[in-house]
Formats: C-alpha cells, sequence, structure tokens
C-alpha cells in the first residue's frame, strides 16, 4: 500500500529532525566554546606579556589603604581579604537598613496612594512619580552633593526633635544601648521570638488535623510579649538606656552616628526603593477583586476581620515576589555608593584593583558575590511562589 | 419610556460640593487628614516657590547651556548634532504619519518639548538666533513629516528602511566625522557629552539590546538542552550584578580579552555594556510574551504544515512582540535613567556635565543643589511623558483588550 512504502522511505539526513537537533547544539555549543576561547588565548597573551598575576594569593597581603567606615574591624595593615570583607559587610549592612525602612515607608506610602482621601492619594502619588522618573544617581547626588555635604559645622548643627542633629560630620541619632544587664533582656527576646514561632507552627499544624481553634495567633502573641517582659522585670526593669549624643568638645559623643555618605546613601536608596514598592503594594491591594471584600462584609465578618483574613492574605500573595525582587535592586543599587564615596563591596573592590593591580581575579569575586546574593534570592522567590500557588481545579 | 431612559442613563457626574464631600470630608478623621495635608502641600509649595525663585543660584546652568546639551563638542561643529536632530525629529513626523496613534504622544511631546525650548527667554552668548531657530524648526519638521507620512505612497516599510539608514548615517558618520574630511573633521568621543550622549547610549542600547535579546527569549524555550543552557547562563548571570560592575568590567577590562592591537572607543565600550545588560531584561519580557501565546496557535500552524522557523517568525513572535512594546517602551525608560551610571566610568553624560561645570568654577561649589535638580528636572520631563505615551501606546495596541 502506499501509507506503507511512505512509511518505509528512508528520510534523508538534512531533514531527519534528530540530525538537525544534534548539528544544531554541536554548532551553537562549537560557536560560544570558540569565542570563550578566542577571548582566553587573548587574555592569557596579555597577561604574559604583562606580566599580571592571576592568583588569589594577595589576598593575604596586607591592603594598606583605609576604609573610613566598617561594621568590623578593620585596619589598612589588615590585608585585602579583610578590606573585602568589610566592603561586603558594609553592602550588606546598608542594604538590611534599606530593606526595613523602604518596606515600612512603601507600605504607608502605598497604602496613602490608595486612601479614600482624594488629596493624601496625591500626596502619595507625587512622591511616586518624583522617585520613580529620576535615576538614583541623580537622587543620590541631590542628598549627598546637594543636602548632607552643605551642612554646617558641628558648632551650629541643626537639630531635629529628638533629638537628632544635623553637621558635616553626619546625623547623630539618639540610640538606645544596653545596660549591664541588658543581656538577659536580649536572650530573653530572643527566646521569645523562638518560642512564639514553635507555638505557631505546632498549634496551627494541630488545628490543621484536628479542626479544632487552638487560637494559635493569640498563643503566639502571647508569648512574644509575655517572655520578653520577663526579661524586662528580670533585668531589674531597665535593660535599655536612650543615650542621647552630646556636644563635647569639637565633636558629638554617644548616640548613633551615621556618617554623611552611610545617610545620603541610605535616604536615597530607602526613599527610591520604597516609591517602587509603594507601586507593588498599590497593586496587589487592587489584585484582590471587590467581591472578596463583599462577599467577606455579607457573610458578617467585621472590618478588621476582612482586613486580616480576607484582603491582606490575598493582597500578600501578589506582593510577596514583586517585593523581594526590589529588595534585590536595592541591594544591587547600594553599588552606587562608590559614586558618593562609601566604600561598601564595589568601591573596596576598585581600590583593591589599583592597589593590588589584579583587575580580573577581583572582578570575578564582585561579580561573583552579587551573582551568590541574587541567586540566593531567586532560590527564595522560587520556593516562595511554588508553596503559595493556588491549587486550581 | 421616559423611565426607561431615566434609568439607563448614566449617572450625572457629581457637583463640585458632592464631590468635595465625598472624597475630601467624607467624616472627622478624613476632614482633619484634609486640612493637615492641605496645610503641608501648601507649605512645600511655598517653601519650593521661594527657593527656586529667590534662594537658589542657577548661573551654574544658565552660564552654559549648550555644555548640557551636546557637552564639549567643537561649537564650530554644532551643526552636527542639530542636523542628526532635525533628521530624527522629521522622521518621528513620518513615523507618526504612517503608524498613527502608536507613535503619536512621542511626537507630540517631543515637538512641544523642543519648541518650548526654543522659546525660554534665556540670554547667553551660546544661544544664537540660529542656536533657537534650529529648535523651532523640529516641531514645524515633525508636522511636515506627519503630513508626507500621511501620503498614501509612504508605507512603514519606507520609514524604518530611512530610520536605518539615517541612523547608520547619524552615528558612524555625522558625529564622529571622517578622518581626512576637511568639512567633516573626525571629533573625538571624548568630547562627546551632554544630553546628546545620554540619549544616545539609551536609544542605542534598547535598538541594539533588542534583537539579542530576542534571540535570548527564543532560546531559552529552545528544545535544545545546549542553547537553552548557555542563554539562561547568560541572562541569569547578567541580571544578577549591577550594571555598574559590568560597566567597569567592560570599560577596564574588555581589551583584556580582545588581541592587543584592538581598540575600542571607551564610548562604544560603555554602549555595549548597556547593551548587553538591556539584551538581558529584553528576553525576560520578551519571554512574557512568548508564554502568553495559547499553545493553540502553534498547534494550528503546524497542522497547516508550517515548520518551526515559518511558526516562530510568521505566527508566534509577531503576536508575542505586540505584547510587549509597552514593557519594552517601560525597559527603555529605565535605560534612559541608568545611562547615568556611565560617569562612574569617566563618561561626560548629562550627570557628567554636571560634575564638570561645578569642579571647574570654584565660585559654584556651594550649588550643587541646583545641578543635580536641574539635572534631575530634565530626566523627570523625559521620563514621565514617556511613560505617559506609553500608556496611551498600550491604548492604541489594546493590551489586555483582545
Amino acid at each position: 500500500m502506499a501509507t506503507g512504502e511512505y512509511i518505509h522511505e528512508k528520510i534523508p539526513l538534512w531533514r531527519d529532525e534528530r540530525v538537525l537537533r544534534a548539528v544544531a547544539q554541536v554548532v551553537s555549543t562549537a560557536v560560544i566554546l570558540g569565542l570563550l576561547y578566542w577571548g582566553l588565548v587573548n587574555f592569557l597573551e596579555i597577561t604574559r606579556q604583562r606580566g599580571m598575576s592571576l592568583a588569589y594569593g594577595f589576598l593575604d597581603q596586607p591592603a594598606g589603604f583605609p576604609i573610613a567606615e566598617t561594621f568590623i574591624p578593620y585596619a589598612p595593615t589588615m590585608s585585602f581579604g579583610r578590606a573585602f570583607l568589610a566592603g561586603l559587610v558594609n553592602t550588606l549592612v546598608v542594604s538590611a537598613a534599606g530593606v526595613v525602612l523602604a518596606t515600612v515607608i512603601g507600605f504607608i506610602v502605598g497604602l496613602a496612594r490608595l486612601s479614600s482621601n482624594w488629596l493624601v492619594s496625591r500626596i502619595a502619588l507625587a512622591f511616586i512619580e518624583f522617585h520613580r522618573n529620576i535615576p538614583l544617581l541623580v537622587l543620590l547626588a541631590i542628598w549627598y552633593f546637594g543636602i548632607f555635604s552643605q551642612l554646617p559645622r558641628v558648632q551650629e548643627s541643626l537639630t531635629l526633635p529628638g533629638p537628632v542633629y544635623l553637621n558635616q560630620r553626619g546625623l547623630y541619632l539618639t540610640w538606645p544601648r544596653l545596660s549591664e544587664t541588658g543581656e538577659i533582656f536580649l536572650i530573653s527576646v530572643i527566646a521569645g521570638i523562638i518560642l512564639a514561632v514553635i507555638a505557631w507552627v505546632v498549634l496551627r499544624l494541630i488545628r490543621e488535623k484536628t479542626g479544632r481553634s487552638t487560637y494559635f495567633g493569640t498563643v503566639s502573641l502571647a508569648i512574644l510579649l509575655l517572655v520578653p517582659a520577663i526579661g524586662w522585670l528580670l533585668s531589674g526593669g531597665s535593660p535599655l538606656r536612650f543615650e542621647s549624643p552630646e556636644l563635647r568638645g569639637f565633636n558629638f559623643q554617644g548616640g548613633l552616628r551615621l556618617s554623611p555618605e552611610f545617610a545620603a546613601l541610605l535616604f536615597g536608596l530607602t526613599l527610591y526603593t520604597a516609591a517602587f514598592i509603594a507601586e507593588v503594594v498599590r497593586a496587589g491591594i487592587q489584585a484582590v477583586s471587590r467581591g472578596q471584600l463583599e462577599a467577606a462584609r455579607a457573610v458578617g465578618l467585621r472590618y478588621t476581620q476582612v482586613l486580616s483574613l480576607i484582603i491582606i492574605p490575598q493582597a500578600m500573595r501578589v506582593i510577596i515576589p514583586p517585593l523581594i525582587s526590589q529588595y534585590l535592586n536595592l541591594t544591587k543599587n547600594s553599588s552606587l555608593a562608590v559614586y558618593i564615596g562609601y566604600q561598601e563591596l564595589f568601591a573596596v573592590g576598585k581600590v583593591t584593583i589599583n592597589q593590588a593591580g589584579r583587575a580580573v581575579p577581583v572582578f570575578i569575586m564582585v561579580m561573583a558575590t552579587y551573582l551568590v546574593i541574587s541567586l540566593l534570592t531567586s532560590l527564595v522567590l522560587n520556593i516562595y511562589n511554588r508553596r503559595i500557588q493556588f491549587i486550581e481545579r | 419610556m421616559a423611565t426607561t431612559t431615566d434609568m439607563l442613563s448614566p449617572p450625572a457626574a457629581p457637583s463640585p460640593i458632592e464631590w468635595l464631600r465625598k472624597n475630601l470630608f467624607g467624616d472627622i478623621f478624613n476632614a482633619l487628614l484634609t486640612i493637615v495635608s492641605l496645610a503641608f502641600i501648601l507649605f512645600a509649595l511655598v517653601a519650593m516657590a521661594r527657593w527656586v525663585f529667590f534662594t537658589a543660584d542657577w548661573r551654574p546652568v544658565t552660564v552654559a547651556p549648550l555644555l548640557y546639551l551636546v557637552g564639549q563638542y567643537p561649537r564650530g561643529e554644532i551643526w552636527r548634532p542639530g542636523l542628526s536632530l532635525l533628521v530624527s525629529t522629521f522622521l518621528l513626523g513620518m513615523s507618526w504619519g504612517v503608524w498613527e496613534r502608536y507613535v503619536k504622544a512621542f511626537a507630540i511631546f517631543i515637538g512641544a518639548l523642543l519648541g518650548i525650548l526654543a522659546l525660554i527667554p534665556l540670554e547667553a552668548a551660546s544661544i544664537t538666533l540660529a542656536v533657537r531657530a534650529a529648535f523651532l524648526a523640529n516641531p514645524i519638521l515633525i508636522y511636515l513629516g506627519y503630513r508626507i507620512g500621511r501620503l498614501p505612497a509612504v508605507s512603514g516599510r519606507h520609514v524604518f528602511m530611512l530610520w536605518l539608514v539615517a541612523s547608520v548615517l547619524i552615528t558612524l558618520v555625522l558625529l564622529p566625522g571622517i578622518q581626512g574630511v576637511p568639512d567633516l573633521p573626525k571629533i573625538a568621543t571624548t568630547a562627546w557629552g551632554g544630553l546628546m550622549v545620554t540619549l544616545l547610549l539609551a536609544v542605542g542600547g534598547i535598538v541594539l539590546s533588542f534583537p539579542i535579546g530576542v534571540f535570548l527569549a527564543l532560546g531559552r524555550r529552545s528544545s535544545l538542552p545546549v542553547v537553552k543552557l548557555f542563554c539562561i547562563a547568560f541572562i541569569e548571570a547578567v541580571r544578577g550584578v549591577p550594571l555598574v560592575t559590568l560597566l567597569f568590567m567592560f570599560s577596564i577590562m574588555l581589551t583584556l580579552f580582545l588581541p592587543p592591537q584592538a581598540r575600542i572607543d571607551r564610548l562604544v565600550r560603555a554602549l555595549i555594556a548597556m547593551v548587553l545588560f538591556s539584551a538581558a531584561y529584553t528576553a525576560e519580557n520578551v519571554r512574557g510574551g512568548l508564554q502568553a501565546i495559547p499553545p493553540g496557535q502553534v498547534e494550528a500552524a503546524k497542522a497547516v504544515g508550517l515548520n518551526n522557523f515559518q511558526i516562530t517568525t510568521f505566527i508566534v513572535l509577531p503576536q508575542a512582540l505586540r505584547l510587549v512594546i509597552p514593557t519594552i517602551v517601560g525597559q527603555f525608560i529605565s535605560l534612559f535613567k541608568d545611562t547615568t551610571l556611565v560617569v562612574i566610568v569617566g563618561i561626560n553624560d548629562l550627570l557628567g556635565i554636571g560634575n564638570a561645570v561645578l569642579n571647574l568654577n570654584p565660585e559654584f561649589v556651594r550649588l550643587q543643589m541646583e545641578v543635580y535638580l536641574f539635572i534631575a528636572a530634565i530626566f523627570w520631563v523625559f521620563s514621565y511623558f514617556m511613560s505617559y505615551a506609553s500608556q496611551q501606546l498600550e491604548r492604541a495596541l489594546g493590551v489586555g483588550e483582545r
């Protein structure tokens, strides 16, 4: 029969899909590897000519350059590796502080944007549009060169309520410090958090298994408040001292000092990211359909219940993925600090290249560090996305 | 019947008083909020106006307005960027004539902006009548182009070819000049600067990254494991690092991976970094568009007997790309803002020119705020209206409707 013949007819090589696919893969691999090989050969040739070293041995040698501001002990006599670590810690500190503040401000602005009060919503819109349409680097320049470097001398500090002092040397804040017995309180706070989480998880599991109400929210909140309260009493009632900066001689002592660079970076990054987070929050809340709210009201839930049981859980599902990618953007954007002289990872890398003269190894380290942070973040994001996905019919 | 028409007619617009009561004075808390916000807005506006008109010293801006536009580009050769601008706006007008609503908002915005710039009452030696005339010619050229674009003989393909030819001539011949030609002397890119460089990097970045991004997106969805792996590795690696590191790497390390005799201009090196960075993001946007194409389209195309190449080029890509045009515009805006980072590798873009003005004049040392706010205002106007135009574009495309 005709069809039988057709099946037995041999397919020519150039139309056989399996052959074509194999050829395409081999060719593309060859092209890419060829390009990489060509670059590598050129690179080895140039490094040989210039006598550049590619080894990482220099990491143990003394760095020889100062870092103005570090959160781990560092001195120019310490190694390049230590300098790199100090830069990484600087990046992480400014990112962590930025993430917390940007989240708070972003949620406030996002909710204000949805306010039924027309004026409040417009003010929020103005904040968002201002920050979203100006490059972050220009905003940082405004904060640092326009504001923080134009501040008066120490003796003529601007005083804000708090007290907060603003001058050439930075921003001085009143800050709580642990007193002698403060450690007991600190331990009890940590214990409280851990116990509360355990209670939450266990009681919730019990409820899911048995269907009985276990009041997991109330119980864990109570633990969260009670355990630190006991610690407060044990520590004699005064675990924390609020330390205000005081002008002594030519400088302020006590309190918390943020250098002008750190403060400018933190303000710029935080407000810029907050504008984006505000839009994420608005979109997330608007994604919950009105019918949900109306249905919940119809079943007789109180307004607070509607918010906590219906709106927020559904909105968070939409908000969290883009929120995490904003956190990641903030971390990556902290590299712009090099422009205003705050020495984080990228800036330290840049100085190291000049000092040690090893561009390639240092660059690989810097980029790999950022890449690890990004990949870890997207890993967390993927796990979260898989967990919250609606199980659809 | 009268009652039916009453019921069907839309509710009347609320009177101003009603609107006020509903939106500002709903209850006591709301009224309080309104009063506080009003006080805040009033205070902020008054403080701002006083600063802008009385306290601020705008000399760093007014002393050399052309510097912010073209940088150190020789003033005798200033007709070259001018001509490039005129050609571009004329073509923009033609695009408006041909593609109608898709380009309309962009064309009107650019025309209005340049027209306003021409009429700004600013006395400066460098702002000659010729410069003003060149700016004023833009809206007229846009309109002329629009009329020509409307002619039935002109098609989208013609305009596209004209854009291609014009952009090649402008970026490779007109602006850099040719060695040894007396009428078109070579001008090193170190002299280029200001908004010109910012726009060249942003437009060049998005245009050149687009095809690469499309290929990467197709590669990422390819059924060939090796191709897929390479594309994923490239996209994730580039998206995982900050743009500054890429710019810095290309500006100091690219030469290490090329033959020793190869010399690449530093503006081009920065452009390569921007293109690769943008391509990775374009790839992810295009992938979103590709995923939105229902599989039925591909199956139907297979059933009619199209091969894989035909399915991709005639069925999937046209639909997917139409879907992602608004995202691409959004990405263009963020790339436009990101061009400021080239200042870190020593290129005098708009921000770099601002720094140069401040650093070269000791008397301007306390006037940082004025310069940076001026630059911020330029970026704001461009980005804001660009995102407005992209909303119009979205409406024209009917995204989310079809």
